[in-house]
């Protein structure tokens, strides 16, 4: 038998003072695991989705105009009067490096048009590709082909245009298979065709006036992809779209700020539980140590004893703990998440942090509890009766 | 060479007009393998005799010395292991831990030895043998007898074979068919070698002993044998 041996024995003993501290622990450390599961598992998440829906890479010829928006983001040199990309280039995009993180590659074909006396602008675009770039587009019919437009709701709206109706566009009949509802961007205001027609149409053969291009980045910087494409279209201007980069970024930032602080406050409590339960205890136990220092225990035994005690529940609270926090986001994400869609993964680099940190909270709670106890006078403890 | 040496050893409590004086310039020796009986009314001071005997209360005044060492002149953890080296302790209230079993209560001076497990366990079955409690080894104390437990605290304080036993009113809380038991056990020890200084308020226990040492208010009153049992047991 050695001091271990007393220290299990007392646990064992004080079953429901070892669970008050265990529980106070695995509060803490499931709290923690839970918010940074949470945060890794929504990162994943929204970086999948973001990534797999939606351009985060915009190609337009070099130009030297001053820069436009489409869709809120930032072009840089486009116009009606510049220098077009081939279509035939863009089969070169397949070639880069990180050609396996590439998701859609959308050509799109722009110019005004003439409808009954009035401008506006037709998109010739891949509806293949659109069906991964712009996954928010929502018709009331079948995607555009040959001779066939799809049109935005605002356009719809001012030119009079129904589903069906049979429009003459720079001296080309075609007709109308489905109208955009509203998105909330400027494709509210196009007309949408193939690229082909599109090409026929504004008499632009092979042109394709800028890419939109999606690419699964959670391995990769964007940048570097960047970096590939512009390599292979050096008359082309590449860019990652910032702001949704950025915004993504600063939004998982803020949530996981949040979620450290509430950790530390959470965690902090646990350790006060653990620290005034023990003191508890050792008060309790002041002719017990009392003997154990008549006997002959130095300080540094009886301080062993109580790291032991609080040392064997810190390690049983940072797997319970672990386990607890995956649980509970496993649950809520079923319960509130996306169905089926997410999940949480076990990590055990994760789970040896959860443990260790528990060690470190319940031996750091238990110092001074254990000086107090080394400290106790035998010859007064072994007069408290 | 005396084993024990009293060098006036005063002990107070507290101070100014509230100071107590427990002990007041107490000197005696006592010698190797002498069974001493320490006797005198409540609050004469017996306890904190014994207390500093223990080398668990520092004296304000005077030397302690076992073997010629002055034990309050050593560090803290070095009392400890004086403690653990030299005495045994029978306490009036067994003190035997609760949740240990009787061999683990009787093994516990050994615990913090560098012995290996199997010495350590063939001690504690000796010491059990020598109480009679080998056949009980693995109760708890509450399933014992108070004449038991302090059997129980007897092997504890004899299991690492110490020169010194100090016994606290070892009869205090027994009837007298377990106060022989326990006297005896006591004799028993100082026959084989052990000096044994015993605090007691019982004749027949004093009786044992070979010397009684009197207090009274702190100070020395009777030191020798047949004076000091004589008044002792008439104090009594």
């Amino acid at each position: 038998m050695g001091i271990k041996d007393i220290a299990i024995k007392n646990l064992l003993r004080r079953k429901s003072k070892a669970a008050f501290i265990l529980a106070g622990l695995v509060i803490g450390v499931a709290t923690v695991v839970g918010v940074i599961s949470f945060a890794d598992t929504m990162t994943r998440d929204i970086n999948h989705k973001l990534e797999k829906y939606g351009a985060n890479i915009l190609i337009v010829p070099r130009t030297n105009n001053l820069a436009l928006t489409y869709g809120g983001m930032t072009l840089g040199g486009v116009s009606f009067e510049m220098e077009p990309i081939r279509h035939s280039q863009l089969a070169r995009i397949t070639t880069i490096k990180n050609a396996a993180n590439l998701a859609a590659v959308g050509p799109i074909t722009l110019g005004a048009v003439d409808f009954n006396g009035r401008a506006a602008l037709l998109a010739g675009v891949d509806f293949d590709a659109a069906e991964i770039l712009k996954p928010w587009w929502n018709r009331n019919g079948p995607a555009p082909t040959r001779n066939e437009l799809q049109v935005g709701s605002e356009a719809a709206k001012l030119l009079g245009i129904d589903r069906g109706d049979q429009l003459v566009i720079n001296g080309r009949t075609m007709v109308v298979s489905a109208i955009l509802a509203p998105t909330g961007s400027q494709d509210d205001q196009l007309l949408f065709t193939t690229l082909s027609t599109a090409q026929a149409v504004l008499e632009k053969p092979d042109q394709v006036s800028m890419v939109e291009v999606a690419a699964l980045c959670n391995a990769c910087p964007v940048n570097e992809m960047v970096a590939q494409i512009s390599e292979i279209l050096p008359n082309a201007k590449v860019m990652a779209i910032q702001q949704v980069v950025k915004g993504r970024m600063e939004t998982l930032a803020q949530f996981r700020k949040f979620s450290y602080g509430l950790s530390v406050v959470v965690v902090f409590i646990g350790g006060l539980v653990v620290l005034v339960t023990l003191m508890g205890s050792v008060r309790e136990r002041t002719v017990e140590i009392g003997i154990f220092r008549a006997i002959g225990f130095r300080k540094g035994h009886i301080v062993r004893m109580i790291f032991i005690e609080s040392g064997l529940i810190s390690v049983m609270a940072g797997a319970v703990g672990y386990l607890a926090g995956i649980g509970a986001i496993w649950t809520g994400l079923r319960l509130f998440g996306s169905h089926g869609a997410v999940v949480v993964q076990l990590d055990p680099l994760l789970a040896a942090g959860a443990i260790a940190m528990a060690l470190v909270i319940g031996l750091l709670a238990s110092a001074y509890p254990a000086i107090m106890a080394a400290r106790l006078d035998p010859n007064q403890a072994l007069k408290t009766i | 060479m005396s084993l024990i040496v009293f060098d006036t050893v005063s002990k107070t409590y507290g101070r100014g007009a509230s100071m107590v004086t427990a002990l007041d310039g107490i000197s005696f020796t006592i010698q190797s393998g002498e069974f001493v009986g320490i006797m005198g009314e409540s609050g004469a001071g017996k306890s904190t005799l014994l207390s500093v005997m223990g080398a668990m209360n520092t004296p304000s005044n005077g030397r302690y010395l076992v073997e010629d060492m002055d034990v309050y002149a050593l560090r803290q953890e070095q009392q400890a292991d004086f403690r653990r080296e030299f005495l045994g302790f029978v306490f009036q209230t067994f003190h035997l831990v609760p949740y240990l079993s009787v061999k683990e209560n009787v093994m516990l001076p050994l615990i913090t030895l560098k012995i290996s497990n199997q010495l350590k366990e063939e001690m504690t079955m000796e010491a059990l043998q020598w109480v009679g409690l080998e056949t009980k080894a693995n109760r708890l104390p509450n399933q014992l007898s108070g004449g038991e437990c302090e059997r129980v605290a007897v092997a504890r304080a004899i299991v690492n074979n110490p020169p010194i036993l100090l016994a606290d009113e070892p009869t205090g809380n027994l009837d007298s068919r377990n106060s022989d038991e326990v006297m005896a056990l006591l004799g028993r020890l100082n026959a084989g070698g052990t000096t044994v200084v015993m605090v007691t308020h019982s004749a027949a226990c004093a009786a044992h002993a070979q010397r009684i040492i009197t207090l009274s208010d702190g100070r020395l009153r009777h030191g020798n044998n047949a004076l000091g049992m004589a008044a002792a047991v008439k104090a009594a």
